[in-house]
C-alpha cells in the first residue's frame, strides 16, 4: 500500500477500511460496470434499434418487441416450447431429485457410493454429452430403443419425430438432477429428530411423518430448488442445438436457440435483444410469481 | 421378547436389501450412458450399426482413438482450451478472493447495497450481456480470438465471490484482530491468515472453474472463428458436423476423451464439488 499518495495514508481506521474495502472489490467492480451492468443498459438500447451487423443501426422504437408478438409466426411456438420444456422438466426433475435424495438419506452402509453416481453425470454436460445422448437416442441402433425393444416395445424415433424430440430432450434433462438432490439432501439431513419423534409419539405412520414433518421443513429448499431450476431450464442450448437443431420443424425450437439464431446467423442483433429482454422479464415474472404462491405453501421455521 | 426382537432385525434387513436394490437399479440407468459410449468407442466400425445392437464389441478396436485423434488437430485445441482454463482459474482466484475478503470482513458506507447488487447478477441470464458484449469486443477488435473469454473472469465472478465471502465469515474474527494489533495489512491478513485457512473454499473454486470453462461452449462458438483458436467443444462440434451420423465409433472416442478430464477430478474432488453446491445451495 506504499505506493498510494500521500494524504492516503493519514486515515483514521475507519477510512483506512473503507479506502480497503473498495479497493478490494474494485475489480469486481470495473468488471460489473463493464461486463454487467453496462451491457444490461446496452442490451436494452439495442433492442430498440434494427442492429444489423456494423451498417445499420436506426432507432426503430418497440417495434422488435410489437413485431416478436404479432408478426413473428414463430415467437409464440418459441414461448410455448420453452414453458413446455421448462416446466416438465423442472417438475419431473424436481420429483426425481427428491425420491433419490430420500433414498440417499437413509442411513445403510455404502450410500455415499450412490449419492456420487447420481451425482456425477450433472458435472459432464457439454457438448461431447449431448453428441452422446444423440447416439443413445439412436431410433436404429441406439441403447434406448434397444432397452425398450428387451421389453417388446418398439421405440419411437426419438429426436427426428416432432412428437417424440420435445420428452426426448425431457428424459436427458433428468440426467442431471445431481446437484438438485444433493441440496436437497443436505435440506433433509437438516430437520431436526425430535420431530420425527414426536410424530412417533403421536403415532404417525410413515407416510404422515413425510407429509407432516419431511414436506413442510423441506418445502424452502424444495421451493428454491424449483426456482433456480426453472430459471436453468429456460436457457437450455446445447442439447437443443445437437440434438434437434430446434427441430424437426420448429418442435423444439426454444427462446434462446431462436435468439442465438437470429443474433449470431441472420445478425439481427436488435431483434435478439429484445427477446433476450423478453427471457428475463420472463423469468422475473416467474420468480415473482412463485414466491406469491409459495407464500402460502412453503414453512418458514423462523417467521420471515 | 427375543422372537419380536428377531422378526425387527429381519424387517431391518429387508429394508436395507430394498434400499440397496432400489438404489442400484438407479444408479445402472445413470451410469449406463457412459457404458454405452466406451463401449461404442471401441467398436470395429461394421460393427455400429448392428441391429439389435450389441452392449460389448465383439473385439477390441483401441486404434479408433489414434485415428479419430488423428482427423483433427486435437493436441492444438487441448492447448487452447488449457490456455483459457488455466488462465480463468487464476484470474477467478485473483479477483474473487479480493473481493469476497471486502465482502466479508470489511465495513464501509454502500457495502449493503453493492453485495444485493452482487446477488442480483447471479440470477442474470448470459444470453442478456451476450449480445452487447460481443458488439463491445468486435468494435475494439477483439471478436476472433482469447480475450472475450478471459479477461472477464479477472474481474470478478459473482457465484465464487459469494461462494469464497460464505466460507470468509465461518473464519474467526479473533485471529484477524490479533494480527491487526500486530500491525498487519489487509492485504496481509488475507494472504498470511484467510487464504491458508480457505484451501478447501479455494479448491472449490479450482475444481468449479475448471469444469465451468472445460465444459463451456457458447462464448468460444460465438468468439472464436479461426479453427486455429477452436477448443476442444467447438472442434468436437466441428468434428460432429463432418464426421456425425455415420462414424459413431470415433465420435464416441474423442467424446471419451473430452469427459475424461472431468471424470478424473471428479474422482479426486468430488468433495469440494459437494461442499460447493452446499454452501451456496446453486450450481455454478
Amino acid at each position: 500500500m506504499a505506493l498510494l499518495p500521500k494524504q492516503w495514508r493519514n486515515l483514521t481506521p475507519q477510512q483506512r477500511e473503507t479506502r480497503d474495502f473498495y479497493l478490494m472489490i474494485l475489480p469486481w467492480l470495473i468488471g460489473f460496470v463493464l461486463f454487467t451492468g453496462g451491457p444490461v443498459i446496452y442490451s436494452f438500447i439495442i433492442s430498440l434499434t434494427n442492429w444489423t451487423g456494423m451498417n445499420t443501426r436506426d432507432w426503430v422504437g418497440l417495434q422488435n418487441y410489437v413485431e416478436l408478438f404479432t408478426v413473428d409466426p414463430l415467437f409464440g411456438t418459441v414461448l410455448a416450447n420453452t414453458f413446455i420444456y421448462g416446466t416438465v422438466s423442472v417438475l419431473l426433475g424436481v420429483i426425481a431429485a427428491l425420491g433419490i435424495a430420500l433414498l440417499m438419506n437413509q442411513k445403510v452402509p455404502g450410500i455415499s457410493i450412490f449419492r456420487a453416481i447420481y451425482y456425477l453425470p450433472s458435472v459432464t454436460s457439454g457438448i461431447a454429452i449431448a453428441i452422446m445422448w444423440g447416439w443413445m437416442f439412436n431410433p436404429r441402433s441406439g441403447l434406448v430403443n434397444a432397452v425398450l425393444a428387451l421389453f417388446g416395445i418398439t421405440g419411437p424415433t426419438w429426436f427426428t419425430s416432432s412428437q417424440w424430440a420435445m420428452p426426448g430432450l425431457i428424459l436427458v434433462s433428468l440426467w442431471g438432477i445431481g446437484p438438485n438432490m444433493i441440496i436437497l439432501l443436505a435440506g433433509l439431513q437438516g430437520i431436526p429428530q425430535h420431530l420425527y419423534d414426536a410424530a412417533r409419539i403421536d403415532g404417525a405412520n410413515r407416510w404422515q411423518e413425510f407429509t407432516n414433518v419431511t414436506l413442510p421443513m423441506l418445502s424452502p429448499v424444495l421451493f428454491y430448488v424449483t426456482v433456480i431450476s426453472l430459471i436453468g431450464s429456460f436457457q437450455i442450448f446445447e442439447n437443443v442445438l445437437v440434438l434437434t437443431n430446434g427441430g424437426p420443424g420448429t418442435a423444439t425450437r426454444v427462446l434462446v436457440f431462436d435468439l442465438y439464431q437470429n443474433a449470431f446467423v441472420n445478425s439481427r442483433m436488435g431483434y435478439a435483444s429484445a427477446q433476450a429482454w423478453i427471457l428475463c422479464v420472463v423469468i422475473m415474472v416467474m420468480t415473482w410469481l412463485m414466491f406469491r404462491i409459495s407464500r402460502r405453501m412453503v414453512h418458514y421455521e423462523h417467521g420471515a | 421378547m427375543r422372537r419380536l426382537r428377531r422378526a425387527k432385525r429381519l424387517r431391518r434387513m429387508i429394508n436395507v436389501l430394498l434400499i440397496y436394490l432400489i438404489a442400484a437399479t438407479g444408479a445402472i440407468i445413470f451410469v449406463m450412458p457412459f457404458l454405452w459410449m466406451l463401449s461404442t468407442s471401441l467398436k470395429a466400425s461394421n460393427e455400429i450399426f448392428v441391429f439389435p445392437p450389441r452392449w460389448l464389441p465383439s473385439s477390441l478396436h483401441f486404434e479408433n482413438y489414434a485415428e479419430a485423434l488423428d482427423m483433427l488437430p486435437f493436441g492444438r485445441y487441448l492447448a487452447n482450451t488449457l490456455f483459457i482454463v488455466i488462465g480463468n482459474i487464476l484470474g477467478n482466484l485473483f479477483s474473487c478472493t479480493l473481493a469476497a475478503y471486502g465482502f466479508a470482513r470489511l465495513r464501509a458506507p454502500g457495502k449493503n447495497i453493492l453485495f444485493l447488487l452482487m446477488l442480483g447478477t447471479m440470477m442474470l441470464p448470459l444470453w442478456v450481456t451476450l449480445i452487447p458484449q460481443y458488439i463491445m469486443f468486435s468494435s475494439i477488435g477483439w471478436s476472433n480470438g482469447f480475450a472475450p473469454l478471459m479477461v472477464p473472469a479477472w474481474f470478478g465472478w459473482p457465484f465464487f465471490i459469494f461462494l469464497l465471502r460464505q466460507f470468509f465469515m465461518t473464519i474467526p474474527q479473533e485471529l484477524e484482530e490479533a494480527a491487526r494489533l500486530d500491525g498487519a495489512t489487509t492485504l496481509g491478513i488475507l494472504w498470511y491468515i484467510f487464504l491458508p485457512l480457505a484451501k478447501p473454499a479455494l479448491a472449490t473454486v479450482v475444481v468449479l472453474a475448471f469444469i465451468g470453462n472445460w465444459n463451456n461452449f457458447l462464448t468460444p462458438l460465438v468468439y472464436l472463428r479461426d479453427s486455429d483458436l477452436h477448443t476442444i467443444s467447438i472442434a468436437i462440434n466441428r468434428f460432429r458436423g463432418q464426421y456425425g451420423g455415420t462414424n459413431y465409433n470415433y465420435m464416441m472416442a474423442i467424446s471419451v476423451l473430452a469427459v475424461l478430464p472431468v471424470l478424473t477430478i471428479f474422482f479426486f474432488a468430488q468433495r469440494y464439488l459437494i461442499q460447493g453446491i452446499v454452501m451456496t445451495g446453486s450450481k455454478n
